[in-house]
């Protein structure tokens, strides 16, 4: 290439960035097919796939309460909403191929520690109680992450978060309904319900991520449109919400520097234990290894299965052709 | 209250009620997304008839009785399921022969059910045949894919096939109950439904390039209670939250 070709080339990728960034003010949605930087297109693979692993690997903690439920009532509605978090990875999956990478490579990112996932599964599901405590706290951290996101600049990602938002409003309602029960119920159910949220309080806190000085990706994805508040506003909002929900049930946040700001007219809330959430991060929490285990097992033990199906596909393609033919 | 029909519902009941159990189990562990959620969705499907006939076993028994005490307040004595529904997830492959062997029956068996004299047993039975048409159609093209897929999954598929097989015969199998209860125009006669059971079987079995199993040695027990050592742990599972807090609200 010339020394001028390589000018026009640049210029020309000048001029698509700036359209680009134009149409995104704009509020336009960039559509799989649409030039993109490719900074845009790698960064996305990595938030939506993260997102995807997320589901997943959330689906774990959940499931393993699935044959213990105590009624039949809550059975139901507990395999039901870990089918919806499956349906949320594969769209989300679906979402993140339109960019050009495959699940098998999404997969491989996973199971290989590159790609990470939300590091509130990496805690144990040790009572009943903590099915309601996830579905109240860390659904109603999720919501608050993901609700700005069915605005997010990329097309396929906010429609997929507009039906991910819906169900997961639900499973919030169901989670908080589930705690309601308990407090309503005996001292030893009061008790489970205590013991959960102080359990998943502060690990739902950290789920929003680090404080904005830490953040890493803030600026870049705030223009883009992949995030619209900072994750200390968020972890605020949060806040705010959930603690007259506790009060309402009853339940003590467990957090004695927790307090009312009557002038910013939002709480207060006591230091977070960042070196446990980066612990966690880092693959060392409680659950992490269990977790990976887990899900590499479940593909593993699933590569027959999924090598006989294609054959078997093959197959049925070979002999369509042959009655065409 | 009329016990017959009492146990009568069990015995359809307690089936869906293990096998969807057993299901539960797999929940997040399937080999790809697509059938981790089928899987799921057929255990919700099993469990919503489940709870239909529990509730009306309670109503029957007058005596306050819920579903849950119904589900999960029994010994394992008193749970009159099939013993094909209880046997362990082994691998993939037996998860799919257990599904196939039962859903072929259970379609059929529904299909009768639906012309039941009680009604309620006949409302269930037509909402479940939806259902169960489709429970049918998914676990019969994953015996043909694994039977017919590669060498692997044809050994598997068929392994399982034959490892379950002795558990086929109980299907058709009646009771004292069950017998008065088909002479009152409410129950199914199971014998009646034996043969186009077989030939349906065989006939997807040999679509599937899988070969009938000849063996005519079969186990029985679960319709008297007498179940295999597997469905003690299930039980421990499903129990648990209720043996360990009684009487409680959830």
């Amino acid at each position: 290439m010339s020394e001028e070709q390589l000018n026009m080339e640049t210029e020309r990728s000048r001029s698509l960035e700036e359209q680009f960034e134009a149409r995104i003010a704009r509020d336009e949605k960039i559509e799989p097919k649409d030039w993109m930087p490719e900074k845009y297109r790698k960064t996305h693979i990595r938030q939506m796939s993260q997102h995807a692993h997320s589901e997943i690997v959330g689906m774990l903690p959940e499931g393993n309460w699935i044959t213990r439920a105590p009624s039949l009532r809550r059975k139901v509605a507990l395999l039901a909403k870990v089918q919806d978090e499956a349906g949320h990875g594969l769209y989300l999956y679906s979402a993140c191929e339109t960019l050009g990478i495959s699940r098998d490579e999404l997969y491989e990112q996973l199971h290989s520690g590159k790609a990470k996932y939300s590091s509130i599964f990496n805690y144990p599901t040790i009572t009943w109680a903590d099915m309601g405590a996830i579905g109240w706290l860390v659904d109603g951290a999720a919501i608050i992450n993901q609700v700005p996101l069915c605005n997010t600049s990329y097309g396929p990602y906010a429609r997929a978060m507009v039906r991910v938002c819906k169900e997961e409003s639900f499973h919030q309602r169901q989670g908080y309904e589930i705690m309601i029960k308990l407090t309503n119920g005996t001292p030893e159910q009061k008790e489970l319900a205590q013991d959960a949220l102080n359990r998943w309080w502060w690990p739902s806190l950290m789920m929003l991520g680090p404080t904005d000085a830490e953040s890493v990706h803030t600026e870049q994805s705030m223009k883009w449109k992949l995030k619209r508040k900072s994750n200390d506003d968020l972890r605020q909002q949060f806040i705010d919400q959930t603690v007259p929900q506790a009060e309402l049930i009853g339940l003590t946040i467990p957090d004695p520097d927790l307090k009312w700001n009557e002038e910013k007219k939002s709480y207060d809330f006591g230091e977070i234990n960042w070196d446990e959430f980066w612990q966690v991060v880092k693959g060392h929490g409680p659950c992490n290894k269990e977790r990976m285990k887990a899900r590499v097992g479940a593909w593993e033990r699933g590569e027959w299965v999924r090598d006989a199906a294609m054959a078997h596909a093959e197959k049925k393609q070979t002999s369509l052709k042959k009655e065409v033919s | 209250m009329n016990n017959n029909l009492y146990k009568y519902i069990l015995g359809i009941a307690d089936n869906s009620l293990i096998l969807g159990q057993r299901l539960g189990e797999l929940c997040g562990h399937g080999p790809s997304l697509e059938t981790d959620i089928a899987c799921t969705n057929i255990s919700l499907d099993l469990f919503g008839q489940v709870r239909s006939y529990y509730q009306y076993a309670a109503k029957i028994t007058g005596n306050g009785k819920s579903e849950d005490d119904i589900a999960m307040l029994r010994k394992e004595r008193e749970y009159v399921n099939v013993l094909l529904v209880e046997q362990p997830n082994t691998d993939f492959a037996y998860t799919i022969g257990r599904q196939f062997l039962f859903d072929v029956y259970h379609l059929l068996f529904l299909n009768e059910l639906q012309k039941s004299n009680d009604l309620m047993l006949s409302a269930i039975a037509v909402k479940s045949i939806k259902e169960v048409s489709y429970h049918q159609r998914f676990s019969s093209d994953w015996v043909k894919r694994l039977g017919d897929g590669t060498a692997e999954s044809h050994q598997k598929m068929q392994d399982a096939i034959d490892g379950l097989w002795t558990y086929t015969d109980e299907l058709f199998h009646q009771t004292d109950a069950d017998k008065i209860i088909v002479s009152e125009g409410i129950g199914v006669d199971v014998t009646n439904l034996k043969e186009t059971y077989y030939s349906k079987v065989s006939e997807l079995l040999q679509e599937a390039t899988l070969k009938t199993p000849e063996s005519k040695w079969f186990q029985k027990g679960g319709k008297e209670g007498i179940h295999t050592e597997h469905l003690g742990y299930l039980l421990s599972d499903l129990q648990y939250m209720q043996r360990t807090y009684p009487n409680m609200e959830w």
